[in-house]
């Protein structure tokens, strides 16, 4: 893909003067040596009272939105905002896997032209996101999940994704860690193994996006809440709802006026799509995950298990990351308990028992913005100007790049792009879902 | 462990089944295909105080109940309610 004619010319631009300065290996023992300070990545610039295009969100989505407008579009009056500081939400709380083994043709399609943009992401942004296409199995442990597993190979199959389904026996020698005996109370009974996934290093990825949108003079503004979307012309109170169109937002900085307005603020979306009078699909309920003390590389892929609710990875520095299902009601509290870690530890231990005597270092939480269908929102909504690029549940972060491509052409022409027609907020009207779950939730 | 305080006396969470969003549900006879979609898919998810139902898998019963979904604070359990509007 490196070789590929648009990354080609990505890189010959890149070295013309179109990207931020590079780094390189000399630029590094330069600095390791002096003991310079590195420069600032991104510019603190005050708050602009009128933009092109803003966007809500300082996530993967926002800043790879951000990103493709400037780069692919030309459009630089471009304002990300965020109530916190950039990949504070889910970009910085996800496991880091990527693959695009899904379930539908339309996101077997889309979750690959992301993984497209993610092998070439360290050389077209210049910052090593470390990508390690270490491969990806989910294991089957019922009659059901094998079905799912073989309906899902035969889909990715037909359009040309590396993906079969493997016996217990390949399993062990690919994970020799891995109990495959069949005493156990849900014995592995094959694997959908998946050679192009693996995991990459998510906070690089955030960085990187806000690096390149930065140097083409997109605006990131950290610790600027929205407060509320302003509107005109729609059928609900203050202008706003369907029938509308947006004016520009209030922000815990005073007001921005805009034309163009995107919400990328996956589980809080709902509330700020409420500040311009859309209702969406969506419900937001935690992600619980935990990762351990360090040890020996043992564990060379990435592997889950949906009848268990877990799946495992380990990471370059040798810790283990668990991530589990999501919270089974509505909840926007990330705390955790000891209740969760000890269903964790004991599934894990099910299929790992050599690992009992492993500590866990710690645990946090993310929020998942969940749709009936387990595909994402996208597109316009029923006010002129709304975008939305929400309903990321779990699988938001492998999604990001391919989001922010498609939301910026969208944005740019005025036209939904092929690749995100089916993801529309109006599928929930005509009955035209994406049934994902087969693919893309753990626990089911 | 989150201990909900049900019509029956206060019980862990992993007794009860999650139904979601208290909403009630449009006449099918006259429901507009708009009203249809919005019972079945649109959500309110607020972050903050929100009635929901919930099933408790004991007693077999729905009930309602008030959540804060910041803080998990819950409050007035409901009795379920029959077809006919009366108090089970």
């Amino acid at each position: 893909m490196a070789g590929s004619p648009t990354a080609l010319i990505r890189k010959t631009k890149a070295k013309l003067g179109g990207g931020p300065p590079r780094y390189s290996a000399a630029g590094l023992v330069r600095r390791g040596l002096s003991g310079d300070p590195w420069p600032r990545v991104w510019r603190d610039v005050d708050l602009k009272s009128s933009y092109d295009v803003v966007i809500i969100g300082g996530g993967v989505h926002g800043l790879a939105t951000a990103y493709y407008l400037a780069t692919n579009h030309g459009i630089t009056n471009v304002a990300v905002l965020d109530k916190a500081y950039l990949g504070s939400g889910g970009s910085g709380r996800n496991t880091a896997i990527v693959r695009s083994n899904y379930l539908t043709p339309e996101g077997v399609a889309f979750y690959d032209r992301s993984l497209s943009l993610y092998n070439t992401m360290s050389t077209d942004l210049n910052l090593n996101v470390m990508f390690s296409e270490r491969g990806h199995m989910t294991l089957a442990h019922t009659d059901g999940a094998l079905r799912t597993m073989n309906w899902r190979a035969e889909v990715n199959k037909l359009q040309g994704i590396n993906s079969s389904v493997i016996t217990p026996a390949e399993v062990k020698k690919l994970a020799p860690s891995l109990d495959v005996g069949t005493d156990s109370r849900y014995p592995i009974l094959g694997a959908l193994y998946h050679p192009p996934g693996g995991t990459i290093r998510h906070d690089a990825v955030v960085w990187g996006y806000a690096r390149g949108a930065d140097h083409r003079g997109v605006e990131m503004h950290q610790k600027t809440e929205v407060l509320d979307i302003l509107c005109e012309g729609g059928e609900g109170p203050d202008g706003k709802g369907a029938g509308g169109r947006v004016t520009g937002v209030r922000t815990s900085r005073g007001d921005i006026s805009a034309p163009i307005v995107v919400n990328c603020t996956a589980g809080w979306a709902s509330l700020i799509s409420d500040m311009a009078g859309v209702k969406l699909p969506i419900h937001t309920r935690p992600l619980q995950a935990a990762v351990t003390e360090p040890v020996k590389v043992f564990l060379p892929t990435v592997v889950v298990s949906g009848s268990l609710h877990v799946y495992v990875s380990q990471t370059d520095r040798g810790e283990l990351v668990f991530g589990a299902s999501v919270d089974p009601f509505n909840n926007y509290n990330v705390g955790g308990s000891l209740e969760f870690t000890e269903e964790l530890a004991g599934h894990v231990l099910e299929l790992m028992p050599g690992i009992s005597k492993m500590r866990l270092l710690r645990q946090w939480a993310g929020l998942c913005d969940m749709t009936p269908d387990y595909s994402p929102v996208m597109g316009t909504t029923p006010v002129d100007g709304f975008y939305v690029d929400v309903g990321w549940g779990t699988y938001g972060f492998k999604a990001g790049p391919v989001s922010g491509e498609a939301m910026a052409e969208a944005i740019a022409t005025r036209q939904t792009p092929k690749i995100i027609a089916p993801f529309g907020l109006s599928r929930f009207a005509s009955g035209a879902l994406v049934g994902e779950k087969g693919a893309a939730a753990v626990g089911h | 462990m989150l201990l909900v305080p049900t019509p029956f006396g206060p019980r862990n969470a992993s007794d009860l089944r999650y139904v979601g969003e208290a909403t009630s549900r449009p006449d099918p006879d006259t429901a507009t295909p708009e009203a249809w979609r919005d019972y079945l898919y649109l959500e309110h998810n607020p972050a903050g105080w929100m009635r929901e139902t919930w099933y408790d898998r004991i007693n077999r019963v729905y009930f309602q109940v008030e959540r804060n979904t910041a803080t998990n604070e819950f409050r007035n359990p409901t009795m379920p309610v029959t077809k006919h509007g009366k108090q089970a």
